[in-house]
């Protein structure tokens, strides 16, 4: 069942300019998130994945900018009355959900007013590093009061109390202590629950997690990953999920972009994606998992041949001609291969595809 | 923290006790003593110093004692009756010489503290924040000029053009009316009014290198994720900056107040000279060529307290600023 479209984003360029020349991160990527489903966005490290996630939210570093392209926001009913201290928890996938407003993200101000006000009440994010996102010398209550006192009209007392039953749901022991603690005197585990509790303090239609298991051990990956659906039951909001831990897809995802070198290689649903995946690429990274008794003769592990190219230096044609296994010369290294729709929300940039 | 403090102030005492003996060794370490040079420029008026007379001052002042009884009677006078000695050269208690010229260097190194802080803030998050545009290479000029230009020679330049063009004198810190009158609500007024001269020139050195330090610390903080964090809050850039990473960019700023201190005293010294300044400075460059042993020692002493009190005020502060160090 379709859910209503959340976050349409079409033809999306960010570029970086810098004195050695233009670092094309971002370059025509177009996808959709729907109300209430998870999103997962794969690929290697440097393949726009972050940068995309960013430019969402408008918050790419300098000198990185969206040169082109659209990012339809269409804000949910409920929240264009947020910000009166309600908070109560949407029922997940009601179809009556209409919407009211349009807005592109893309064209707003980087700094102004609408954009901020979007920024942790209608979308939020959480980051890879629980160390290093948030403030060493600021209390946990302090920096989580502050998104809900930023965007509600909450007292502190008020804001005070929805912290702790904020940090009380995402499974932190004795929440009102932990008011007054500092990050340094948490687990990294513990941490990024703060930062989910922070992410969720308004209520988003949208969370955008940024590798969030990638700075901590596994068991605390699989908690965290876990309480993240918990969440999502709960609070109904989607999540783009941004990863390069094709488990954490297997298990997560609804939909699932694969990204390379800064444009999509194939979108779809997660079954297909990975019981049919259709591009050279998305084979080979599923190829490339190493598989627990699956290898009896020691088999040498499948890896992807050749390197990430040089990000000043991208190759014509198809980003991922020079690495591909079904290269065609002539073909593949003369265009750049446009979105070949194989189904509904299902698309392959592909030149194999292009007679289907 | 009221541990912190405690253990603080008891690493300050054989901290002191180290600093008072190298204080009095250095002293001692040049050949001779103040009679030796008392002598020979009495020798060199073509005087003759009798020997017994001689003698006489030697048992008076103690001199024929070994190096450590001497210090020994030198710290049980201060410990006891907080009585330093006396100069040999002002023929005066040292404390009675020594006060009011502390209080005055306390003064000028505070005003110029403050300053280089109220310059220096601005300045380098203007810096950072706006890095290399136009107003960050005009702040870096001038700090690299005002590093680079010797206090002295500053005196100098801003003393002429006040003399030249102002008709002004710049030297000292009273008007001459002021000069030996008690103190007064007038005569506090007079001294702020000469102060901001000296306060300018000490300050400048100070003021450019913290700029250069406020610089690049924020750069670093800056480009923190705690900073990425909290603009996806939704805050607004001016809040989140002041919040966020120039507090953080704060520590090392704050910790400096440690070195700041010693080194406004010390290059008060040079420019103390230069603008005949009241202060602690010239006093104990002429007790040093003089051998004036117990005036040199008790400033020597004195100044490195005050660096003592410096490094536990901008630790405090430090601590009061930055949980970290706090909870340790």
């Amino acid at each position: 069942m379709e859910t209503p479209v959340l976050i349409e984003i079409k033809n999306l360029k960010t570029h970086f300019f810098l004195d050695e020349g233009t670092v094309q991160a971002v370059n025509g990527v177009d996808f959709t998130i729907h109300q209430h489903k998870t999103l997962c966005v794969v690929g290697e490290s440097g393949c726009g994945k972050s940068v995309t996630a960013r430019s969402i939210l408008q918050i790419v570093d300098q000198p990185g900018r969206i040169v082109e392209g659209e990012i339809l926001y269409h804000r949910p009913d409920r929240l264009s009355t947020a910000g009166n201290g309600e908070w109560t928890s949407d029922e997940a996938g009601a179809s009556g959900n209409s919407t009211t407003e349009i807005i592109d993200l893309a064209a707003l101000d980087p700094r102004g007013r609408e954009i901020r006000a979007i920024r942790g009440q209608d979308i939020s994010m959480i980051f890879q590093e629980p160390m290093t996102s948030l403030s060493p010398i600021h209390t946990v209550g302090n920096q989580i009061t502050e998104a809900i006192k930023l965007h509600t009209d909450m007292l502190d007392d008020e804001a005070d109390e929805h912290a702790v039953e904020l940090l009380r749901r995402v499974g932190i022991p004795r929440p009102e202590e932990r008011l007054e603690t500092y990050p340094f005197e948490l687990s990294g585990g513990m941490r990024q629950r703060v930062m989910i509790a922070m992410a969720l303090s308004c209520n988003p239609a949208l969370l955008i997690a940024d590798e969030p298991t990638t700075a901590v051990d596994v068991t605390t990956q699989a908690q965290i990953l876990e309480l993240l659906e918990e969440l999502q039951d709960e609070f109904g909001m989607a999540i783009m999920l941004i990863t390069h831990d094709l488990g954490v897809v297997a298990e997560m995802a609804d939909d699932v972009v694969v990204m390379y070198l800064g444009q999509v290689a194939e979108r779809g649903d997660v079954d297909s994606i990975f019981h049919d995946p259709k591009h050279p690429y998305t084979q080979s990274l599923l190829k490339s998992i190493p598989r627990l008794g699956v290898s009896r003769n020691r088999q040498r592990l499948d890896s992807i041949r050749g390197m990430v190219p040089d990000p000043y230096n991208r190759p014509t044609g198809c980003m991922f001609g020079p690495r591909c296994d079904h290269f065609m010369p002539g073909r593949c290294d003369a265009v750049n291969p446009p979105a070949i729709p194989l189904g509904p929300e299902r698309e392959v940039h592909c030149l194999l595809y292009e007679d289907e | 923290m009221f541990q912190f403090l405690l253990r603080r102030l008891l690493y300050m005492i054989p901290t002191l006790i180290a600093i008072s003996i190298v204080a009095f060794v250095i002293i001692q370490l040049p050949p001779g003593d103040f009679l030796t040079t008392m002598v020979a420029s009495m020798a060199a008026q073509g005087e003759d110093v009798d020997s017994t007379a001689l003698q006489a001052l030697t048992d008076q002042y103690g001199l024929g004692q070994p190096v450590h009884i001497q210090y020994l009677k030198w710290m049980q006078g201060i410990v006891l009756r907080g009585d330093f000695g006396d100069s040999f050269g002002w023929n005066k208690a040292v404390s009675d010489l020594v006060w009011s010229r502390l209080a005055l260097t306390f003064v000028l190194s505070l005003a110029s503290l403050l300053f280089v802080w109220v310059v220096a803030f601005p300045i380098g998050i203007y810096s950072a924040v706006k890095q290399y545009s136009v107003g960050d290479y005009v702040a870096t000029f001038f700090g690299f000029l005002g590093l680079a230009i010797p206090n002295f020679l500053l005196a100098l330049i801003l003393m002429y053009i006040a003399f030249k063009y102002f008709n002004q004198s710049v030297g000292g810190l009273f008007s001459p009316e002021y000069q030996e009158a008690p103190w007064s609500w007038g005569k506090v007024a007079d001294l702020f009014a000469h102060l901001w001269v000296p306060v300018v020139i000490i300050g400048t050195a100070g003021t450019a290198s913290l700029i250069r330090i406020m610089r690049a610390n924020l750069l670093d903080e800056l480009r923190k994720p705690y900073v990425v964090t909290a603009r996806a809050k939704g805050l607004p850039e001016w809040r989140l900056l002041f919040k966020y990473p120039v507090r953080v960019a704060l520590n090392p700023f704050v910790s400096t107040v440690g070195w700041v201190l010693p080194t406004l005293v010390s290059g008060a010294a040079i420019v103390s000279i230069v603008l005949s300044l009241p202060t602690t400075g010239p006093l104990l460059i002429r007790a040093l060529q003089q051998q004036d042993m117990y005036l040199a020692a008790s400033f020597i002493m004195l100044l490195s307290i005050l660096t003592v009190i410096g490094t536990l005020v901008s630790d405090l502060l430090l601590a009061w600023l930055d949980p970290r160090i706090r909870m340790e």
